[in-house]
């Protein structure tokens, strides 16, 4: 099966999916000297997304994981086009994104928000929580003045904000609170696909709870679908149906949560979950992962994990692992394709 | 080799009381309150806590190096039978990085950018342990070489923007144990680092404690990181110390509603796929300079009766127990 090949095969939903993402590149291109260019050194490039594909359904929420210079925040930054991705397609119900024109990115802009980490610096501190939810919905003449203290007052109620914090402004609110107040400003243009980006990173764990509770209240109440990028496992684990394991720009395994957290199958996969920290397990005498992501600019050729992996084979250094199926719906892009479980490792053949 | 032998039985380290204020034109606010807690020798306390209850200021205070405007105000800090209060500037110098080494949260932030990782690492070993440059240069290749930096004699030449945070973090831990110190104070010391990475640093720390019988007192926000590398666990709220006691029983055993709260709020990796709500603890957290009456947590406690309001926050075990401020939770465990 080619990667191509695969990104039809994973529309678990009934009927056409909300977002399809199809072999999605990014390339970033530093800055050479004159000196460098005259000798035709070539211009360094750094790969962010080098390939990923990915399907996102109506009341689905799909987890991105990975180590920071994965490519999860480039990912979701070229699906709502704030970059210009270099190659691949994106498309929202079945319209194409990065070939719209500026009228249709608007629009398609408004169905789709993003959410980010830092609620500190997302916000404008100069405007009222009122005028910060109301804003969005003014610019895209959703409402007008009249309609625009209702709006903001069901916005408020929807994400259990008091009314009385629409006065003031994100300097007297708490990180919950204030990201709070920017979850209202992206529901404020009915989305149908909301993007969080490390949305919960900084929150403390007693008010993240608060928030991954009320992510999942949103997602089933008003049949969102979800984008949830994070690097804690915990928090993917909780919140999403599937998820994707990103490695230097690619996707290392797919599938649904349970399956790819109870029966992985890349080794990368596997370390990370063995490297986080639980209350119940016991820590490991060795680290689950020796050495440091690659640069983004140099790419091990082969299967880019095969620096820091355990496993590998010959064919691991010189040839690109194409997904493989393991189950239905659960993808892994792995030669030797480990089966772990509870810290056994037995290797598997073909 | 490093091991050395305390006299008696006292802890390396006992802290009684120690309180932190903070003053400026505007008010005062108690940022730790009447923290008291001892670290014996070969053994590592962790504390936990969400951002602003004091577990930083907490450490800081320990080697006197808590901001501007704040202060120690009462307590004692008795390092090995003397009290670090008391003791003048130049003394504590000769403590502070010697007997007693801190890493921080940020390795960026903490390394010079215009030296060398080389200068940066045996700067300590001169000024701390007066040894020549050659004998310095020798020890800090075996340095960097032990915290587990390929190459290390290149690395030497290396300035901090040439590594990655990880490795910064290496050598933030290769100048603090330097001096082989007997107690190394922690502050979130994987919280900027990838899982795999912080996977890495922590066991390396472990490695070292073991090697040298290190103490520790390991600051963190994260539960899981706090529960695999602590023998004992203190528990924070509001500048109070609220629980604490054996890393086991305090984890799964948890006296006090914060702790009992804190554990139901986080997301449970082993519990993937069963999609039940998470239990957050309601409202918000107080605000340090206009605090509650009676008990911090007594607004957000689901278990608040009216004699929430007068507890003394007295921790009620003896040293080394078990203990918790909250008189109203037995026999109600997680």
């Amino acid at each position: 099966m080619s990667i191509h090949g695969w990104g039809g095969c994973v529309k678990s939903g009934k009927g056409s999916p909300l977002l399809e993402v199809h072999d999605l590149s990014k390339y970033f291109f530093t800055k050479r000297t004159v000196l460098k260019s005259i000798f035709g050194k070539p211009q360094p490039r750094l790969v962010a997304l080098d390939g990923v594909s990915m399907t996102l359904n109506r009341n689905e929420t799909l987890g991105l994981v990975g180590e920071s210079g994965s490519g999860k925040s480039t990912t979701a930054r070229c699906i709502v086009r704030l970059h210009e991705p270099d190659k691949g397609s994106v498309l929202f119900e079945g319209r194409d994104v990065l070939s719209a024109g500026a009228e249709e990115i608007r629009k398609i802009r408004r169905e789709m928000q993003l959410i980010y980490q830092d609620p500190y610096t997302s916000l404008n501190p100069r405007l009222t929580v009122r005028a910060a939810i109301s804003e969005p919905a003014r610019v895209h003449g959703l409402v007008d003045r009249s309609g625009e203290s209702d709006l903001v007052e069901e916005l408020l109620l929807r994400v259990s904000l008091p009314s009385t914090v629409a006065d003031l402004r994100p300097r007297a609110l708490s990180g919950g609170q204030r990201q709070r107040v920017a979850i209202a400003r992206a529901l404020s243009l009915h989305p149908k696909v909301i993007i969080a980006d490390e949305a919960v990173s900084a929150l403390d764990v007693s008010i993240q709870a608060q928030m991954l509770n009320l992510f999942d209240e949103l997602c089933k109440g008003l049949g969102l679908g979800m984008i949830f990028i994070a690097h804690q496992l915990s928090v993917i684990a909780h919140i999403s149906q599937r998820v994707a394991i990103m490695y230097l720009g690619r996707i290392v395994e797919t599938g649904p949560t349970p399956e790819v957290f109870l029966r992985p199958r890349h080794p990368y996969t596997d370390a990370l979950l063995k490297a986080h920290p639980t209350i119940e397990s016991q820590r490991n005498r060795t680290p689950a992962l020796s050495g440091e992501i690659p640069s983004p600019y140099a790419i091990p050729r082969g299967c880019r994990f095969n620096t820091r992996c355990r496993y590998t084979e010959n064919r691991c250094f010189s040839e690109d692992p194409p997904p493989v199926e393991v189950s239905p719906g659960h993808y892994s892009w792995c030669h030797v394709l480990p089966e772990f479980s509870s810290g056994m490792v037995t290797k598997k053949t073909g | 080799m490093m091991k050395q032998s305390m006299s008696g039985e006292s802890p390396l380290l006992k802290v009684d009381d120690l309180t932190v204020g903070f003053a400026d034109r505007r008010g005062f606010l108690l940022a730790a309150n009447r923290v008291s807690f001892s670290v014996p020798k070969d053994h590592t306390l962790g504390v936990v806590g969400e951002s602003g209850c004091g577990k930083s200021v907490t450490l800081r205070s320990l080697l006197g190096l808590v901001p501007y405007p704040g202060e120690v105000i009462a307590g004692s800090i008795m390092w090995m039978g003397r009290d670090l209060r008391t003791l003048s500037k130049k003394e504590l110098e000769r403590i502070r990085g010697k007997d007693i080494s801190m890493i921080f949260q940020d390795p960026t932030s903490c390394l010079n950018p215009v030296f060398s990782v080389g200068d940066q690492i045996t700067e300590m070993l001169r000024m701390k342990l007066h040894m020549s440059r050659q004998k310095a240069f020798n020890r800090a290749v075996e340095l960097l070489d032990r915290v587990g930096i390929p190459s290390p004699k290149q690395r030497l030449a290396d300035y901090p923007h040439q590594l990655s945070g990880g490795m910064r973090q290496r050598v933030m831990i290769a100048i603090a144990i330097a001096s082989q110190p007997k107690l190394l104070l922690a502050d979130e010391p994987t919280t900027a680092l990838d899982v795999t990475i912080q996977d890495q640093i922590l066991s390396l720390l472990a490695e070292i404690r073991e090697e040298t019988g290190m103490s520790m007192i390991l600051v963190s926000h994260d539960v899981g990181v706090v529960a695999q590398n602590a023998d004992e666990v203190a528990v924070m709220y509001a500048g109070w110390l609220v629980e604490r006691g054996a890393a086991r029983e305090v984890l799964h055993g948890p006296r006090h509603p914060y702790t009992q709260g804190l554990l139901n709020a986080i997301p449970k990796i082993d519990q993937v796929g069963q999609r039940n709500p998470l239990v957050p603890i309601q409202g918000q957290p107080p605000n340090l300079a206009n605090l509650p009456q009676g008990c911090p947590f007594q607004p957000r406690c689901p278990f608040v009766n009216e004699r929430c309001y007068s507890v003394s926050m007295e921790l009620d075990r003896q040293e080394r127990e078990h203990g918790s401020t909250c008189p109203f939770m037995d026999g109600e465990g997680a």
